[in-house]
């Protein structure tokens, strides 16, 4: 039931949308067709065509006129990287070229793995139909990312007109060229290969949290904030949900009661309780289930362990759904080469459940983006509690621009989640989820 | 197994897969009986009080809009945040379902300007965090509201201030219980009346109107008890009096960010399900309602939306689930809902750890009754294949 639930509760196949000018439809019959075809919905057009026209208006009007995004500029860095001491930003910097490079190079191997081996290394009339769409020169290919892309390229324009050197617009430029070649590289590797190119992206998270933490002038995690701690936490929730979420799917599907019975009273009880609600507790009792010899851990390792607690349960879940997705032909058939139950799960199963999961990963991680805001509730100087400390200042105390900072804060989340969101759908048709 | 059980000779035990069975779920269950002792042994060093006895004692504070006094107990004052919490998810329930299914269906229009300004809400609210929807929302009506002394007044239908909102509301003029329980009978009585001409339309065939006879029942209970209880139930309107709003449904600016936002953010998504599920209904459904002569309103009313409400109810009722959970992010706003009760309980000086476990028992119970109701609804509308 869960599944068919969660299934459902993700974004479902794109639909064919009957678009603007149609070849054969002169701009007078579109019209016609598309805002007036009864006088009912002429009518409803002028209604609406009115009430967006206002908005729009009342929107552009607040966005380049009244509001004063001054707050944002002076804050800039606040919002990006909370109270991180600016003699060691380099050290992000660094950091963002070691994960980018890491996980572009993972994500391509991944990406040149799933492809549909047809059009993979195809020549013939194969490798047309898959890669025709590929080719094209430099222009048509930034243009088709730039499409793809929109909302994260919006907001980083957004963020970078904000700024005063051309430093940050020089580093960016680099970071999407490293991500560019090393995915590129990734798609190249020979198979052999590929299969560990997960691991670069492991190095790589790890690489870069020595990047900023290790050797003088390191910054410790407790004192991370605004967006780099809203993205680490997130990446630090997945990657450590991830293990005892699949665990715990196996877990409830195993033949053994008493595995099944622990594994689903676990995945109930914490997707019953409100993040926040295990948050506090975290904060409260983590530092207690320690011996009274250890230091009791940071209070963003305890809010880490929540939410890797909780998001556990959700990856469990889009796990099993993988598992059942999985048709039984393919186990019978691995156990009648004579693989070991390990075997089978291993070579067999996993491989195709995890590949079915992919878009509904992604989803997960959009929603533990967005989840990370909770974080703001219990202390930690994230995005939203920026929005609140910086109209707390005295240059901008009083003025009601808490809408302005929001604004911003909600531009980083949208563009963060929406690219992510095209990006799932993208990959649910390519791996046709739902069509077998 | 079977070959060597056949012959008589038994593996060696660690090879014996009864065995490893056995043996795999004891260590489990031995493993998490260790860890859960581990960490009660720890608890109890570290002088964690596991002492239920603070829910008795004076919870010491009150909270507006609601009848706790200070003198009340803890266990009160958290049960009246969770009748806030259950009230905001009742009433947003309600809200997100209509919008979102307006807005599901909009998304699907003929008109392209509907379609596409459903479709950039959808996308819009779906990809931003609700709290900050919902802090949002507050902080924009506090810049926009006036003070109470100069409330906005729509002819004593609507009052809006930034300390507190007011909205027409039924109230007692005397026998509204007396009317209720007519309403209720009379309710009963027009679904039995239109069951009952519903079977006569499938027995005979001819057009029975079912609707016109329950509806005009319940219509003319409710216009008769009206008139023979002398108005049971009258219009309270909302006014201004000195610095609070006297009659109407009275609000705190908190629990309407609250409700905004969870309904502005939660219909995004509900919206979605709605959409996604009438395309999920297999285009020939369509088709073929056509080729036997219904009409394109019969096309949905008998053939689309009884599929898609198939499809759509489980996920939805997800959606409900989690704008309940949600409601916990009123903390963030100040409004007293069970989670933001937990935490003055604890700043009172009651113990943390036992008051925030009653509280995540409290949601897991509401939880586990919304996942019982979505179980049975999945199993009502599952297809009953061959």
């Amino acid at each position: 039931m869960a599944r068919a639930t969660d299934v459902l509760a993700e974004p479902l196949a794109p639909v064919p949308e009957p678009e603007p000018p149609a070849r054969g439809l002169t701009p007078r019959e579109w019209v016609r067709a598309n805002l007036a075809s009864s006088p009912f919905n002429a009518a409803l057009t002028l209604l609406i065509g009115a009430g967006v026209a206002w908005a729009l208006y009342r929107l552009g009007r607040w966005v380049f006129v009244t509001a004063d995004w001054a707050v944002v500029r002076v804050n800039l860095r606040l919002f990006m990287v909370g109270r991180f001491p600016a003699d060691e930003l380099w050290r992000l910097w660094a950091a963002g070229y070691v994960l980018v490079a890491a996980v572009s190079l993972a994500a391509g191997a991944l990406a040149a793995s799933m492809r549909r081996p047809v059009a993979g290394d195809g020549e013939g009339i194969a490798g047309d139909l898959g890669g025709g769409r590929r080719r094209g020169g430099v222009a048509r290919r930034a243009a088709t990312a730039l499409h793809r892309f929109w909302p994260a390229v919006l907001a980083v324009a957004v963020i970078l007109s904000f700024t005063r050197t051309v430093v940050p617009s020089l580093g960016t430029l680099g970071l999407v060229a490293v991500g560019v070649a090393a995915g590129a590289l990734g798609a190249r590797l020979p198979v052999r290969l590929r299969r560990w190119a997960w691991l670069v992206g492991v190095a790589g998270i790890l690489g870069g949290l020595q990047v900023i933490t290790a050797g003088d002038g390191g910054v410790g995690w407790d004192d991370w904030g605004g967006l780099h701690l809203a993205v680490a936490a997130t990446i630090a929730g997945i990657a450590l949900a991830f293990p005892l979420g699949l665990l715990l799917a196996l877990g409830r599907r195993s033949s053994l009661p008493g595995l099944r019975v622990v594994s689903t009273a676990y995945i109930e009880a914490f997707r019953a309780v409100p993040l926040v609600a295990l948050l506090f507790l975290g904060n409260f009792m983590i530092g207690f289930m320690f011996p009274t010899a250890v230091e009791p851990p940071s209070f963003l390792v305890r809010a880490v362990i929540a939410i890797t607690v909780f998001e556990a349960a959700y990856i469990a879940e889009i796990v099993r759904g993988g598992l059942q997705a999985v048709p039984r032909g393919q186990i019978e058939a691995a156990q009648a080469v004579g693989l070991s139950p390990v075997g089978v799960m291993r070579l067999v199963v996993l491989p195709q459940a995890l590949r079915a999961v992919i878009p509904a990963m992604v989803g997960q991680f959009i929603s533990l983006f967005k989840d990370t805001s909770l974080l703001s509730i219990i202390g930690f100087f994230e995005l939203v509690d920026v929005t609140r400390a910086v109209t707390l200042q005295d240059a901008f105390r009083g003025q009601g621009l808490r809408p302005v900072a929001l604004a911003f804060a909600g531009l980083i989340y949208w563009a963060g989640c929406a690219t992510m969101a095209r990006e799932s759908r993208r990959l649910e048709t390519r791996l046709g989820v739902g069509e077998r | 197994m079977a070959t060597t059980t056949a012959t008589g000779t038994r593996p060696p035990l660690w090879r014996d897969v009864r065995v490893l069975r056995v043996a795999f779920q004891v260590a489990v269950l031995a493993a998490v009986v260790a860890f859960a002792s581990y960490l009660y042994d720890n608890l109890r060093a570290n002088d964690v009080s596991f002492d239920f006895g603070f829910l008795d004692q004076q919870a010491g504070f009150g909270i507006a809009y609601t009848d706790l006094r200070p003198s009340d107990t803890v266990l009160d004052a958290m049960l009246t945040g969770l009748r806030n919490t259950l009230t905001v998810a009742l009433v947003g329930n309600v809200l997100t379902l209509v919008l979102g299914t307006l807005i599901g269906i909009a998304r699907l229009s003929g008109n392209w300007l509907v379609r596409r300004a459903a479709g950039v809400y959808v996308e819009v609210l779906r990809n931003i965090p609700p709290l900050l929807v919902i802090i949002f929302v507050n902080s924009v009506a506090l810049s926009i509201l006036p003070p109470i002394q100069d409330a906005n007044e729509f002819g004593g239908l609507l009052v809006l201030s930034v300390s507190e909102l007011g909205v027409v509301s039924l109230a007692d003029g005397g026998n509204a219980e007396a009317f209720a329980v007519l309403l209720l009978a009379g309710l009963v009585a027009a679904l039995a009346v239109s069951w009952w001409r519903r079977r006569l339309e499938d027995r005979t065939g001819a057009p029975a109107h079912q609707w016109v006879w329950g509806g005009g029942l319940l219509v003319a209970v409710a216009v008769v008890g009206y008139v023979a209880l002398a108005s049971p139930v009258v219009l309270s309107h909302p006014e201004v009096e000195g610095l609070s709003v006297v009659g109407g449904a009275r609000m705190g600016l908190p629990y309407v960010a609250v409700l905004v936002g969870l309904v502005l953010y939660t219909s995004s998504h509900v919206a979605e399900i709605v959409r996604g599920s009438i395309l999920a209904v297999p285009r020939g459904q369509t088709e073929a309602a056509g080729a036997i002569g219904l009409s394109p309103v019969q096309r949905l009313r008998h053939v689309v939306l009884p599929q898609a409400f198939r499809i759509a109810t489980p996920p939805i009722i997800n959606q409900f689930l989690n704008l309940t959970k949600n409601t916990s992010l009123g903390v963030a706003v100040a409004f007293a809902e069970l989670l933001r009760v937990t935490n003055t309980v604890i700043g009172n000086g009651h113990p943390a750890v036992p008051a925030i476990l009653v509280a995540m028992g409290l949601y897991l119970v509401v939880s586990l009754a919304i996942s019982l109701v979505s179980n049975v609804a999945h199993h009502r509308l599952r297809l009953v294949e061959r």
